[in-house]
């Protein structure tokens, strides 16, 4: 379970990013955040993986407050929660398969574990045959691939999606979502933010709708009507 | 646990090295920085080893002498000797009969009949002994002066030449005080420079990579573990550029030097650099690959607060 309480983002000197936000995500559950660019979607996200702390108020996943957590501590929180950014964020000098690596080498997994299981990962999201390619060989929706591996190969509870669709054609768009579908059939929780409503509309869950840094609606079989 | 470290040591060390060769432009530029500043810094260690060596020839060749008075007997003067050798400033004291004294006015003036002729008819020997004072420190020079002109040696010494030299002695000692300190500052000013110049571009490489370091953070990596893969990369590249120093320097000191042993005398630089050839390369390496990883942790720390 996600449990954003009364959470606040103040950028000083005064600019509201997020207004006593409150919201619970059950264990397993698929959210789409929808809402305009600046509506705080971001820095919810952002929030959860401890890239930012909030100003006020507490975010809890499981029994850890995020907010709590040292530098330290910080990385084995991360490694159970997947992450995916509209950018894909992967390593420009590593290749597809050791991007993916990359995420099980830092949790300390041995060899044996990453040779087997990175193969799978790589045909799970079907880049088999694009493994030895650096980031700059790959397509945009490739690389957003590549990143859905990495963020699933440990296995998360958690799987985090700021605009995985954001510079992606429709065709690469669905097979995204798709994935992350799957990945939720699998049982992990996943938070996608986006601003698509065909996406939304389509997928026909539950919808939090941001405006201005607040929660202005929550449906539970939602449509994103702009 | 151990079996988990060596693991995680393995892992980092790959990875530094693959990022060292993957990033060939970087490796290249960060490499030529610190060829030219540890160039630099063997230079200046070079020169000022030159320098010393010249200072210190300059200031072998000043000594004083003490005169005797001609009724003074050996053994007298023998005991001033070894007096003088008690004083702890004194480095040698050498003793010159009036025997000596006069053998050597001869070879020096065999050429020179009319002196050789006069001395015959002298019928005496009229050279007084004397002793030549060597001190630790061209500084010392005065208080030994001193400590013969007392008193209590005024019945037997005729003349102290420090007297007649004070002035160029004095000049000589503040001349090699003022080129010593002002050289001291040139060096830790230059090195301090280059040194900069080198972490600037350490740092520079960290800035282009800080989205990396993040990502790396976003997928959970602890920061030892972000910063482990730099560190062996600091590390390679103060090896290589040490390296690639002497490969350069060797060569230029064997053509150099013969041309500075033409005007200065009995110093070889490219002698000294083989002689010396492991402490330089020691020295160099480990500023190479101190710089290497001092600079690249200083550079990071922001980058990992995420």
């Amino acid at each position: 379970m996600i449990h954003f309480k009364n959470v606040s983002k103040i950028y000083l000197p005064h600019m509201v990013a997020l207004e006593n936000v409150n919201l619970i995500i059950k264990s397993k559950e698929f959210v789409s955040l929808v809402g305009s660019s600046g509506a705080g979607k971001s820095t919810l996200l952002r929030m959860l993986i401890g890239e930012e702390a909030p100003s006020m108020g507490e975010i809890i996943v499981g029994d850890v407050s995020i907010n709590s957590l040292s530098n330290k501590e910080m990385p084995y929180m991360r490694r159970k929660i997947g992450t995916v950014f509209q950018d894909y964020k992967l390593l420009p000098t590593k290749t597809a398969y050791e991007n993916i690596a990359f995420a099980m080498e830092v949790a300390g997994k041995d060899d044996m574990e990453i040779k087997e299981d990175v193969p799978q990962v790589l045909s799970l999201v079907g880049l088999e045959d694009k493994a030895k390619q650096f980031p700059y060989q790959l397509s945009g929706g490739e690389r957003q691939r590549v990143a859905i591996g990495r963020a699933l190969v440990h296995r998360p509870d958690i799987l985090v999606a700021d605009e995985p669709t954001g510079n992606l054609d429709p065709v690469n768009t669905w097979e995204v979502v798709n994935l992350l579908l799957k990945l939720n059939e699998l049982g992990a929780t996943v938070i996608l933010a986006t601003h698509d409503n065909s996406i939304v509309n389509n997928l026909e869950r539950r919808v939090v709708l941001m405006e201005k840094g607040r929660v202005v609606k929550d449906d539970l079989k939602g449509k994103y009507l702009i | 646990m151990k079996e988990k470290i060596l693991r995680t040591l393995n892992r980092v060390t790959k990875s530094g090295i693959n990022s060292f060769w993957r990033n060939k432009w970087v490796s290249t530029a960060t490499v030529s920085v610190m060829v030219i500043t540890l160039s630099l810094i063997t230079s200046l260690f070079l020169l000022s080893v030159v320098a010393g060596s010249i200072l210190t020839d300059l200031e072998q060749k000043v000594d004083i002498s003490v005169y005797f008075k001609l009724n003074t007997t050996e053994s007298e003067v023998l005991k001033v000797k070894s007096e003088l050798e008690k004083i702890s400033d004194v480095k040698s004291v050498e003793y010159v009969s009036r025997a000596e004294a006069l053998a050597k006015f001869e070879t020096e003036h065999e050429n020179n009949p009319l002196i050789i002729k006069s001395l015959e008819e002298l019928g005496d020997n009229p050279l007084e002994a004397s002793l030549n004072i060597k001190a630790k420190l061209i500084d010392n020079y005065e208080s030994i002066a001193s400590f013969l002109e007392s008193t209590r040696f005024s019945a037997m010494v005729d003349t102290v030449n420090y007297r007649q030299n004070q002035k160029v002695i004095e000049k000589l000692s503040s001349i090699l005080s003022t080129v010593r300190n002002s050289g001291f500052i040139a060096i830790l000013v230059l090195g301090f420079i280059a040194v900069l110049v080198t972490f600037n571009t350490i740092r520079l490489k960290i800035y282009s990579m800080r989205e990396e370091i993040g990502v790396m953070r976003l997928v959970g990596a602890s920061n030892w573990y972000i910063r482990g893969p730099f560190i062996i990369e600091g590390i390679l590249h103060g090896m290589v550029s040490s390296l690639v120093t002497t490969i350069i320097f060797y060569p230029i000191l064997v053509f150099v030097s013969p041309k500075i042993s033409a005007f200065l005398s009995g110093i070889d630089i490219a002698a000294y650099f083989r002689n010396n050839f492991f402490q330089i390369f020691l020295l160099q390496t480990l500023v190479g690959v101190f710089l290497g990883v001092i600079s690249s942790l200083i550079a990071m720390r922001r980058y990992l607060k995420i």
